[in-house]
């Protein structure tokens, strides 16, 4: 038999009776529309948690360090923790009320009626910031232990403040003035991923930071290596300030595996549940279908036994409709479903995440429930005795 | 001398009913190449049992059925039904024609499970149509052909593939008389060119016009002596 013929036949006896054939598919198209709405969504949004805890979020921690009758971190504790095992980068911060609104002016007067008096904030830190706030000199250098060994009056300025006091070269050593005091500009930081208040403001070395009351470290900067947040988070106090730990708090990323599992915990296994139950029924239905279609066309199948066919003929026959009838409730099922994941993701505002795979296995899926279920009917019509079949 | 078409010996079908019922009772036919054999006998004697037994439709309980030279009751189910296929063309009582599809698909539906080309196939099919003049129903529903039409469309089904046998149950039974002796024209033909032919009638018309008559009473069958128009 001509594999055309056999697809021929199948067509024909699904199409005699086309209003069966497609309430015989609704089963299939609503079990199939579930579970790919279901792994669609769950997809999308599982996506959407994963994004929002992208890998900066997931690897910065925050040491506050509350004020305290005796400094709780020193400045050179920080190296401690950047010897923590995970730690990528790590900076000290000293920030006060004080020190947030100072009038800074650079050496530049040649035009007297422009002002260049500007309101900036000013703070002190440890070497390393500009690796803790994922930065980049775009200028010059920061500042060294030398500098602050020797209490060298240098600043580095947040690229915004530089523009804000017009300093954009430093060749000639620009100065800028903090009230009365002449600091020399040794770099320009710029591209923040963290921190990026600071790109407007003006950092100075410690040691000089004290007459504007930034003596002690107030915060912490830790960035960590992908999965090492919540171990950093535990162990940095205790290398900050050994005895003193609680005193610091700590702001760490949440966990996003456990987030992304509580979403499929809840959602997506009522609703695959709810897709294979229909898709059982959907099988049960073909399955039905199919055994009164075999009853109702016994006649035929002797007809056709009559004409040659073997066995293995009639029995491809009905498996072949069964699962055409799957397949075509796979193919609409797999299509609703997109179209209602889409949808989903338009009225979220989400970004449809469409697995390829999906749209492949779905009809697949559907063709496959048609195949099973086509089995027993397919077996019945076989098994009918030419003669009986034909009375 | 060549093979038979057709030896029955000692067929017997017994059907497992409660009490059994003995449909054909030890049954000794030969039929040779180009014969044309009717059956004929009251309802129930067991002349479609005997038919369904030459077509390979169903097993006998007893005896032997030598095909063309070949044993056939001890063929697997599967050599029974390239046999079938092949060699046997068959016009049902109740023709058996597929509703929902025209009377060209349901000629066309003989040559589907052999292993002929699909090339042709509507060509022979249109042929076969016109040979039982039917040419001008070709793309007509069964459901909407009258009795008559639909009995040649069977006809022209089984004339499908040139089979070496053909076995008719009551062929004319819903034809007219000038429709009949169209199909009985039709079957001479067929003899000319070698084909066997075997059928039940219960009408004096198709049954003269055969070389041989057997009749079956109660599932024995009898040779009757031809009373040609002559001699009655
Ligand atoms: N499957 C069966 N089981 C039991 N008995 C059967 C079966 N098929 C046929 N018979 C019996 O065998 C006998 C012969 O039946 P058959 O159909 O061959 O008659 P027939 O000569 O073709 O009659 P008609 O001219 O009415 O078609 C009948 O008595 C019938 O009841
Ligand atoms: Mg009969």
């Amino acid at each position: 038999m001509h594999p055309r013929d056999l697809l021929n036949e199948a067509m024909a006896g699904l199409l005699a009776r086309p209003v069966r054939s497609v309430l015989t598919t609704l089963g299939t198209v609503l079990g199939i529309t579930t579970l790919v709405v279901t792994l669609g969504v769950a997809a999308t949004a599982g996506n959407q948690i994963v994004g929002r805890f992208d890998e900066l979020t997931a690897t910065s921690v925050t040491v506050e360090v509350p004020e305290n009758p005796f400094p709780l971190v020193d400045w050179a504790d920080v190296d401690r923790v950047t010897r923590l095992r995970g730690v990528v980068s790590a900076a000290a911060l000293a920030e006060s009320n004080q020190s947030a609104n100072l009038t800074v002016r650079s050496n530049d007067m040649v035009d007297p009626t422009r002002v260049t008096d500007q309101t900036l904030t000013v703070v002190a830190s440890s070497p390393g910031l500009p690796a803790a706030v994922k930065g980049r000199m775009v200028e010059g250098r920061y500042f060294d232990a030398g500098h602050i060994a020797r209490g060298d009056k240098v600043v580095v300025l947040g690229r915004h403040a530089a523009k804000m006091l017009g300093i954009t070269r430093l060749e000639r050593a620009p100065a800028v003035f903090i009230g009365t005091q002449a600091y020399t500009v040794i770099g320009v930081l710029g591209d923040l991923k963290r921190e990026k208040s600071l790109a407007s403001a003006v950092m100075l070395p410690p040691a000089v930071g004290k007459r504007y009351g930034l003596s002690t470290v107030t915060r912490v900067l830790v960035n960590t290596g992908l999965g090492a947040a919540e171990l950093i988070a535990k162990q940095a106090p205790a290398a900050l300030s050994p005895g003193n730990e609680a005193l610091l708090q700590v702001i760490s990323p949440a966990s996003p595996t456990r987030a992304r599992d509580a979403v499929e915990d809840d959602v997506n296994a009522l609703f695959l549940i709810l897709g294979l139950v229909s898709l059982v029924v959907g099988a049960v239905g073909i399955a039905n279908v199919t055994l009164v279609t075999v009853m109702e066309r016994i006649a035929e199948i002797g007809l056709r036994r009559a004409l040659g066919a073997a066995r293995r003929h009639v029995a491809a026959q009905f498996l072949l409709e069964s699962t055409l009838t799957g397949l075509t409730g796979g193919v609409v099922g797999a299509s609703v479903g997109i179209v209602v994941v889409v949808a989903v993701c338009a009225a979220k505002q989400w970004t449809p995440v469409l697995d390829v795979r999906l749209a492949v296995m779905a009809p697949a899926a559907g063709a496959v429930v048609g195949l099973l279920a086509g089995l027993y009917p397919a077996l019945r019509a076989a098994r009918m005795e030419p003669v009986n079949a034909l009375r | 001398m060549p093979e038979p078409v057709i030896l029955l010996d000692d067929l017997t079908k017994e059907f497992p009913t409660d009490p059994p019922v003995r449909a054909l009772s030890a049954i000794n036919l030969r039929v040779e190449r180009s014969d044309y054999v009717a059956i004929v006998g009251p309802s129930g004697s067991g002349k479609s049992t005997l038919l369904n037994m030459l077509g390979l439709l169903d097993r006998p309980t007893s005896g032997s059925y030598r095909l063309d030279g070949i044993e056939t009751t001890m063929l697997k189910d599967s050599a029974r039904t390239t046999v079938r296929g092949s060699r046997i063309g068959f016009v049902f009582q109740s023709f058996h024609l597929l509703p929902h599809r025209s009377v060209l698909e349901n000629v066309m539906l003989a040559e589907v499970y052999g292993g002929g080309s699909r090339k042709g196939r509507r060509e022979r099919a249109l042929r076969a149509l016109e040979r039982v003049r039917l040419s001008h129903r070709v793309e007509f529903l069964p459901g909407r052909m009258s009795g008559g039409e639909r009995q040649r469309a069977a006809i022209a089904r089984a004339l499908m593939g040139e089979p070496a046998l053909l076995l008719c149950d009551e062929p004319t039974g819903n034809l007219d008389s000038k429709n009949t002796d169209a199909v009985l024209d039709l079957f001479d033909d067929l003899r000319a060119q070698g084909m066997t032919i075997v059928v039940i009638t219960h009408e004096n018309e198709v049954s003269e016009r055969a070389a041989r008559r057997v009749r079956i009473t109660d599932g024995t069958l009898a040779e009757e002596e031809m009373c040609t128009r002559a001699t009655c």
